[in-house]
């Protein structure tokens, strides 16, 4: 893993220019660089733009912030709802009232479970259920809907579900602003609470489908899920004191590739004793590093599902704790170390989080009124909880106007930022063959990329953009191959 | 009782033109025409499906690069689109889920596409957008008026 940037000679490289999707701007695209023996030396994963997001936010008031930051992801807008509500917690210094905090657990897990979902049924089950070769006109949910349209109705009612959750704790199906500086400022009423709770049982029924069918593709195919894209990492993710899985709280803990601890518990509000933000000449993300193991090139590490499931010590739900010993033993532990491993750890969590949920709705704090605390008033504030895709960080400082003067995030993707060069640089050593892009590196790029679900920023609405392109460039600058899937799904080389 | 019109715009509102949709629909929104529900969301996703059922018609609001300007209108029907993550999702997509999950044809539906140019975060729309926002709600005002919409309520 540690020779990503390490080319003696970068200039004697030829380029393999993969671009991706439907950016408005900022788009994405990827990058090989060969060597001078045509092998794969170099991937660079360019997909995400989040540049601008913290000037977005400097120089408004900081009760603001919980909801204009859901303007960042559409996909996602409940975790940057709570991390920004979690640091405005700090600068108004609150210590949340027991209604206020599982209001916004249900929330979260709502969040979970909806964005689980949806990355489940529509994106990868298609993959996996096909085969990484099949026609990507037929690989995609319409395709898994004409294979099974059961599994698509659950995939559609399980985020409808998490959907609702959302609404009925933020206030509102979009923009929610349920979770204030301090607190709430509603807490569920007794017919939504029956509402939700009549169909939780069912709910949990359709995760644990979800996991026996990823479970089931595991055991069926364990070498290729085993070895696909694989690569080592450093990891870390949020846990709760007593070492559980936690979402929304907790202290940082970080494993070197070698399963050894690095750190436990490590304080939140003093991130950046834990981990450096590095640039790169060649790309607007940054680079996130562990501090104390060296640089951004080799200190490097992995968030995420894949992460959470396999270094907490526990999950404090027992369905899910139990999908996660048997995930655990899988081929002496190598599910847990494989990328399509994130799969089945996203469906795990799935159902801890439809099981959290459950525990949720019986509990009478949910409907309780007690909703904002106060406190003693600080300059700055952190938040930092784990999003679907993996720890998310919210930093700001506050002047005495009540204005953001700074702000820092760091989001999931950008932590996982070379954790995806190194698994695409997988792939691409395997079926990439020196010569030409074929159909088939097209798609196991994009199986690989999947696994990740990387957050692209939102703006994504323009109709018709090419989804994927791919280029070869010579040493010399020359376009040697030229490569396109178009917004039907066809490889094409124009 | 289900509205039998549903309008759906979709964007973020922060990011400039891409704002288009959700303004076109909350234009529409504040006439408050009885037979019209309005819907808008950051992206298109499997659930809005769940939007279509009970329609008489549906129209779609978003904005494009590629449109013409001020705006194109085209009838839109299911199909299968490749997507290489979940942060976006075609309409065409969201009719085929919608036939899977109701083993019915979706309702008629069209896809209004309005020219925007500019997409930064943070920044309002721009000049050509405003003018072809005002040139696309014309339309629309027209097209409702044709679905035998009451439009006089505060039009």
């Amino acid at each position: 893993m540690t020779d990503l940037e390490t080319a003696s000679h970068p200039e004697n490289l030829r380029r393999v220019v993969i671009e991706p999707l439907s950016r408005v701007e900022g788009h994405g695209k990827v990058t090989l660089l060969l060597d001078t023996d045509n092998r794969v030396q170099q991937a660079r994963l360019h997909i995400v733009e989040f540049r601008g997001f913290e000037k977005f936010i400097e120089g408004r008031p900081f009760w603001e912030v919980p909801v204009m930051v859901q303007r960042l992801c559409g996909i996602c807008p409940v975790s940057h709802h709570l991390a920004a509500s979690k640091a405005m917690d700090q600068i108004v210094g609150a210590t949340l009232t027991p209604t206020a905090e599982k209001i916004r657990r249900l929330m979260h897990y709502g969040q979970i479970l909806q964005s689980h979902a949806l990355h489940f049924f529509h994106l990868a089950s298609p993959d996996l259920l096909f085969g990484f070769d099949a026609d990507a006109a037929q690989r995609n949910i319409v395709g898994l809907v004409a294979r099974d349209p059961a599994i698509v109705r659950k995939g559609v009612l399980l985020r409808k579900y998490g959907q609702e959750i959302i609404r009925m704790t933020a206030g509102k199906r979009v923009h929610g602003t349920g979770s204030v500086p301090g607190g709430v400022n509603k807490s569920l009423a007794p017919e939504e609470r029956a509402s939700l709770l009549k169909d939780s049982y069912e709910i949990i029924g359709w995760s644990r489908e979800a996991i026996g069918i990823v479970k089931s593709l595991f055991e069926q195919n364990l070498a290729l899920y085993r070895d696909f894209a694989h690569f080592d990492a450093h990891s870390l993710c949020l846990v709760r004191a007593d070492g559980a899985l936690d979402f929304y709280d907790g202290g940082l803990r970080a494993r070197r590739i070698d399963g050894t601890t690095l750190f436990d518990h490590f304080d939140t509000d003093r991130y950046w004793d834990a981990i450096v933000e590095d640039v790169k000449p060649w790309s607007y993300m940054k680079f996130p590093f562990l501090r104390a193991l060296g640089d951004a090139d080799t200190s490097w590490y992995r968030v995420g599902p894949l992460t959470r499931v396999g270094q907490c010590d526990f999950i404090p739900t027992p369905l899910a704790e139990r999908e996660r010993q048997e995930f655990l033993a899988c081929a002496d532990g190598a599910a847990s170390r494989a990328t399509l491993g994130f799969h089945w750890a996203r469906m795990i969590e799935m159902l801890h989080a439809a099981e959290a949920i459950k525990e949720l709705l019986h509990d009478d704090d949910i409907v309780g009124q007690d909703l904002v605390a106060t406190g003693q008033r600080q300059e700055r504030g952190v938040g930092v909880i784990e999003a679907p895709r993996g720890t998310l960080i919210h930093h700001y400082r506050v002047d005495e106007n009540d204005q953001v003067i700074r702000a820092n995030l760091i989001v999931s993707t950008t932590h996982n930022n070379q954790a995806m060069n190194a698994a695409i640089r997988s792939v691409a050593r395997h079926y990439f063959d020196g010569r030409e892009i074929t159909e088939g590196l097209l798609n196991h790029i994009e199986v690989a990329i999947r696994c990740f679900d990387p957050c692209l920023s939102c703006a994504t609405h323009a109709l018709g953009r090419m989804p994927l392109e791919i280029e070869i460039v010579g040493a010399g600058g020359t376009a040697l191959d030229r490569a396109a899937r178009d917004s039907n799904g066809r490889f094409a080389r124009p | 009782m289900t509205a039998p019109i549903l309008v759906f715009g979709w964007g973020n509102p922060a990011r400039g033109d891409d704002a288009l949709g959700p303004l076109l629909v909350e234009w529409i929104a504040a006439l408050q025409i009885p037979e019209v529900e309005c819907l808008t969301d950051f992206q298109l996703q499997v659930e809005h499906a769940l939007d279509l059922e009970g329609r008489q018609c549906v129209l779609f609001v978003d904005a494009s690069l590629d449109a013409e300007a001020p705006f194109t209108v085209r009838p839109i029907t299911p199909a299968a689109r490749a997507d290489c993550n979940s942060h976006t999702l075609a309409p065409e997509a969201v009719l085929q889920v919608y036939i899977e999950l109701q083993e019915r044809p979706p309702p008629p539906c069209q896809l209004l596409a309005i020219h925007g140019e500019s997409f930064e975060l943070g920044t309002g729309l721009s000049a050509a957008a405003k003018n072809n926002l005002a040139i696309a709600s014309e339309w629309v005002k027209n097209w409702l008026s044709g679905t035998g919409c009451q439009l006089s309520v505060r039009s």
